[in-house]
């Protein structure tokens, strides 16, 4: 990442995603919270685009902006009461004190770990071949296991909310 | 710079081009053809958008029975303007109960995915604004921060109906996301790259139409993409005699114009899919030696437009369960065989290196399987209505005293 054009990118974007990060915490709507998250998905997608992951840069936009970001509106749509204010945040104090904890621990095992550098700079090769190939070859078998685990969940779900299925008694 | 190829490659400005890029770095030339062409596209979409209107109006008045608007200018050309002009005069209003900040977001946030489309299409070769590796991938990402905008303006509005059109929406980009994802899968697994100027060529190279290999592909993508579009059919977000005017009901003047004005740029986009990915994009068997590339990719954009307009102009509604049962019981399982089989030929074709004449047998292979399919799902599916009940029945469970009691023969 020489190039002064990355650099200034990459600050923006982790400018824009922990801000946005820190106003899903603190704002009092809920569904401002979900908009923020977005926000901060978008920049983390961009981050991604910085460390030329080009195809896990769109996968981000697509499951967690498309997909994640709507299953949470509906969640909190669905949910009664939650409208428009947000419930009280008696627990800050602990939490915010273990969040604390937590990414002062993520800072300090990052400055003291002994990164080795990518070779190559900037360029730009397309990584979504390689990322097929990689998981139909070396990682076939955890691939296919989270196939099967994921179609048993939906299976689940249907079977749950079936009339006369397990979800009710009778 | 590029020696000049065809006949139409009239270029005055040759040499103050040349000029530009001996004499300055690279990053002026590379912004400056960036400005360019963001302006080209940003015409063709603004213009189109005007033209739109009047072209829909038009052209549903004529299948109406009617005459449309022909009253501004020569035609009624001048009608989206005289629209446009006042729109920008009208009073705009705000709910006071409206979530201030978000209310005025969407109608700015709905138009960067419908401008970010129209920057991966290759309108003629080396003539792509962004060549992505993962171009059909993008389209299909952007597309979802559309239903998220929508969602957006319908919640902030604080409108009772204009939440019902919100959900709606989510409700149904959910539901058509999938075949969406799934049918443009095919088309990327033919032609082994994701990049919408790569699959152009692929087409041009082997000198076929992708609609023709891919028709399953093809038939699900359009009804998919008319649904996302919230076009007639579909247009269940904003169904104006259940629920007002859907998600922008509180949305007047210009804010509204934009909502408006992104649906016509969205179906131009998804005419634009569809030409590029099923119908060759910018080439025609050989044509595009002789007519500039870009004016016959316009000209299948406005082709597959005109059928948007024509489903637009001569179907009714489709109610929410049915538009969610056809997706759900029709279009995802006909998607998921189709990628099965695609997958399969693929296998034959590319990895075992059979020759390049067994895409005749695989077209009329997959030619006959969307019809097998489209046999078998509606059989499946209207199984329900063939049951029915043909003469009248008393249900016997419900125990009320006053009926006469039924004859022997009825119900069972």
């Amino acid at each position: 990442m020489e190039d002064t054009a990355v650099i200034v990118a990459f600050y923006v974007l982790a400018i824009l995603t922990l801000g946005s990060a820190l106003m899903v915490a603190t704002v009092r709507d809920l569904v401002h919270a979900v908009l923020f998250l977005v926000l901060s998905f978008v920049g983390v997608a961009g981050l991604y685009i910085t460390l030329s992951a080009d195809f896990v840069a769109v996968v981000q936009v697509l499951i967690y902006v498309g997909a994640i970001s709507v299953l949470m509106l509906f969640a909190i749509l669905l949910t009664p009461r939650s409208g428009r204010d947000n419930a009280s945040v008696s627990y800050s104090a602990p939490i915010g004190a273990l969040a604390g904890l937590i990414g002062a621990t993520i800072i300090f095992v990052g400055l003291k770990t002994d990164w080795a550098k990518a070779e190559g700079g900037n360029n730009f090769e397309t990584t979504a071949a390689e990322i097929g190939r990689a998981l139909l070859d070396p990682y076939v078998i955890p691939f296919e296991v989270a196939s099967v685990l994921l179609v048993v969940a939906m299976l689940g779900a249907i079977l749950l909310v079936r009339p006369g299925g397990g979800g009710e008694p009778g | 710079m590029l020696p000049l190829l065809n006949w139409y490659d009239f270029d005055p400005l040759h040499d103050l081009y040349n000029w530009i890029g001996d004499n300055t770095a690279d990053e002026v030339v590379y912004v400056l053809a960036a400005v360019i062409a963001a302006t080209g596209i940003l015409s063709f979409v603004g213009l189109g958008a005007l033209v739109n209107v009047w072209l829909e109006r038009r052209i549903i008045g004529r299948m109406q029975v009617r005459k449309g608007p022909n009253r501004v200018g020569p035609f009624g050309l001048l009608q989206p303007v005289a629209d446009a002009i006042k729109l920008i005069q009208k009073e705009v209003l705000q709910p006071r109960a409206a979530d201030r900040a978000l209310f005025n977001l969407p109608p700015i946030l709905v138009f960067i995915p419908a401008m970010l489309t129209f920057s991966v299409f290759a309108w003629a070769p080396d003539l792509v604004y962004a060549d992505l590796n993962v171009g059909v991938l993008f389209l299909l990402a952007i597309s979802s921060v559309t239903s998220l905008a929508i969602f957006v303006a319908g919640w902030s509005s604080n409108n009772k109906y204009a939440l019902l059109g919100a959900m709606r929406v989510i409700a149904m980009a959910i539901s058509y996301e999938i075949p969406l994802v799934l049918a443009l899968l095919a088309p990327v697994i033919f032609a082994g790259t994701m990049s919408l100027a790569g699959i152009v060529d692929f087409q041009k190279e082997y000198d076929v139409w992708l609609a023709v290999l891919l028709p399953t592909s093809l038939f699900v993508y359009a009804i998919s993409a008319t649904a996302e579009l919230n076009r007639t059919p579909a247009d269940i977000a904003e169904a104006e005699s259940e629920i007002v005017a859907g998600f922008h009901t509180e949305y007047s003047g210009m804010k509204f114009g934009l909502f408006y004005a992104v649906e016509l740029i969205n179906s131009l986009a998804v005419s634009g899919i569809i030409a590029t990915l099923f119908f060759g994009g910018y080439s025609l068997f050989g044509a595009e030696d002789y007519i500039p590339p870009w004016i016959i990719f316009i000209g299948k954009i406005y082709f597959f437009y005109f059928g948007l307009i024509w489903l637009r102009g001569t179907w009714p509604r489709l109610r929410i369960d049915q538009l969610m049962a056809f997706a759900w019981k029709m279009l995802i399982p006909m998607a998921l065989i189709n990628i099965i089989v695609i997958a399969t030929e693929v296998l034959l074709w590319r990895e075992l290196e059979w020759d390049n004449w067994v895409l005749a047998p695989f077209a009329v292979i997959n030619i006959a399987l969307m019809f097998a399919m489209f046999g078998f799902f509606f059989r499946i599916n209207t199984r329900n209505y063939y049951r029915l009940p043909r003469r009248v029945r008393l249900v016997h469970d419900i125990s009320v005293p006053s009926l006469p009691a039924p004859g022997p023969a009825a119900g069972s």
